[in-house]
């Protein structure tokens, strides 16, 4: 069955949200938004997802829809709500910043330096907060040297496993790194000492390739599994929760998810 | 009644509330990146011979406005953006520039802040900042050390206290007895505990009757001892929304982007929109009616 890396990424996204129970599931951007929605529809119908505004609806809304005109709203989502849900813990989010190092730590406030950035970007948002009190994963659709940076990233929004930055280097209790997603494989924390490392290689993606565009050494498991390709009934899902496709112009030239 | 009580009146113009700030001054201001923004009170700002302002927001086009027209000294926040255009223009341009002083918070340090003021408590523990470039900041670099058998060492989070709130809602009557229709009402009540004074424009300014507050006592998030003065600003929000009123100008935010091209594109939109009084605003930018009628946005 023919299928594009964008439904690949999406049904490998997905995968985050499966073993979390009943908890707030964010996914920012439209591929993990499409990716929260269809873990609910298939791996973990407890999860709790809202419409990007302010309510909590029963089914998971698709992309560009309005939440008065086909969803059944089942909760309220308001922004203090959702703080103080998140320090509570009950939440994992799927985020796109646009750097990430080894340590996990990312960034969307700045390019260079923080008082007088060279690209001035969102500010830290609620990534601060967040990496400490529930677990995260991260989405990439661009994976080059540029967004997964050696050294550290230029601004650090949200925390990684890097033990200088804590006291007596002890992380608080309930912060977790999912994994990461990107165009080229799907990444854990799992390595030693939290090391980053390679959980799948999509279609036609070698080791080495992803290696080459990320700034830091990876972990090389014995054997890397293929990304698996999405289901017939997940690109039906998917098909249903995008409706106007607007996953297909998230990677350039929307392309096959088997290269060739 | 007593006719002390009729008397009492909170009216104020949009230009006399300016008219109660002052240069240097920490301003707060409510809603939330596209979303019931106090629009015709910064405007006013922008009009205004104030300067070296130090704002605190969940920034939208506020911040960029005030930015772009050279009020800001100082800007504490967690993140400024149009939501629809992620990246707002004019605050990029004022941070690449490197002449603004900044805080830059989590969108919770923001909260923890302003709920230490309205305490008025000079700090409140977190562990929020932990593991970030945020500490590295001299306002979070004070620690504090829990007194009881954890020991943990916390992140003190200083009180934001502000000069003045300012601060849109749909309802108010004469004495600043007020309603937030909107869905999420974000920070505002916190806004409003931090400040010294709080200034509200209302879509309508009605009899107190007609506010229906047995009925509507979720939707009042202050209460009126908090208000200094209130203006009647119909549309005040716009580009933003005020729903249920009306909705996001995503037309016009478009045009608002476009403005931060060029220091002649920017002049050319302070001629059109900001330089001008209300009622010519309203027509420049569609009529009530086209405002009004404007579809829901989707988030």
């Amino acid at each position: 069955m023919e299928y594009s890396l964008a439904e690949l990424l999406i049904a490998a996204a997905a995968e985050s949200w499966r073993d979390d129970g009943e908890i707030m599931g964010t996914g920012i951007g439209p591929l993990p938004r499409i990716a929260v929605s269809l873990a609910k529809l298939t791996l973990n119908p407890k999860l709790a997802t809202t419409d990007g505004e302010c309510w909590y609806t029963t089914e998971p809304l698709p992309v560009g829809a309005r939440v008065d005109q086909v969803a059944e709203i089942e909760g309220w989502s308001n922004y203090d709500r959702v703080f103080s849900g998140l320090w509570g813990g009950k939440r994992h989010a799927m985020v796109a910043p646009v750097q990430i190092d080894r340590f996990g730590q990312s960034n969307i406030s700045v390019i260079g330096d923080h008082q007088k950035p060279k690209a001035a970007m969102l500010g830290a948002r609620g990534f601060p907060g967040n990496s400490i009190h529930h677990k995260n994963s991260f989405f990439f659709p661009q994976h080059t040297t540029r967004s997964f940076v050696s050294g550290e990233v230029d601004y650090v929004c949200s925390a990684g496993w890097n033990p200088a930055r804590f006291p007596g280097g002890k992380y608080p209790h309930g912060m977790a790194l999912g994994i990461i997603v990107t165009e080229l494989a799907v990444l854990d924390f799992g390595g030693a000492d939290h090391a980053i490392r390679v959980v799948s290689l999509h279609p036609g993606v070698t080791f080495e390739q992803v290696q080459d565009n990320t700034g830091f050494p990876l972990e090389k498991p014995e054997a890397i599994p293929t990304t698996p390709a999405p289901s017939a009934e997940q690109l039906a899902l998917i098909a249903q929760l995008d409706p106007k496709g607007v996953r297909k112009t998230v990677i350039k030239g929307d392309p096959p998810g088997i290269r060739g | 009644m007593s006719s002390d009580i009729e008397a009492f009146d909170k009216r104020l113009s949009v230009d006399q509330i300016i008219g109660h700030l002052r240069d240097g001054m920490t301003i707060g201001i409510g809603g939330w990146a596209t979303r019931r923004k106090p629009m015709a009170l910064i405007r006013a700002i922008a009009r205004s011979n104030l300067k070296d302002l130090t704002i605190v927001s969940y920034g939208g086009p506020d911040v960029g406005m005030l930015a772009a027209a050279g009020k800001l000294k100082k800007l504490v926040f967690a993140f400024v953006s149009l939501d629809h255009y992620p990246l707002e223009p004019h605050f990029r341009n004022a941070r690449q520039a490197g002449s603004l002083e900044i805080l830059e918070l989590d969108e919770g340090l923001v909260h923890w802040g302003l709920r230490a003021a309205a305490m008025r408590l000079p700090f409140l523990p977190t562990r929020v900042g932990y593991g970030t470039d945020l500490v590295k900041q001299a306002e979070l670099s004070k620690r504090v050390v829990s007194p009881f058998e954890d020991a943990e060492e916390l992140i003190a989070m200083p009180a934001l206290k502000l000069d003045v709130a300012l601060l849109h809602v749909h309802r108010s009557d004469q004495r600043g007895n007020v309603l937030t229709l909107s869905p999420d009402p974000f920070f505002d009540e916190l806004f409003a505990r931090a400040a010294g004074a709080t200034f509200v424009t209302a879509e309508q300014i009605v009899p107190t009757a007609e506010l229906n507050i047995a009925v509507n006592s979720r939707y009042n998030l202050i209460e009126r001892a908090l208000v200094t003065g209130v203006a009647e600003a119909k549309l005040g929000a716009h580009p933003t929304s005020a729903a249920p009123d009306y909705q996001l100008d995503l037309k016009h935010l478009k045009t608002y982007v476009e403005s931060a091209a060029s220091p002649e594109a920017w002049a050319a939109y302070r001629a059109s929109f900001i330089d001008v009084p209300d009622a010519a605003y309203v027509e420049a930018v569609g009529g009530a009616d086209a405002i009004t009628a404007l579809p829901r946005a989707v988030y």
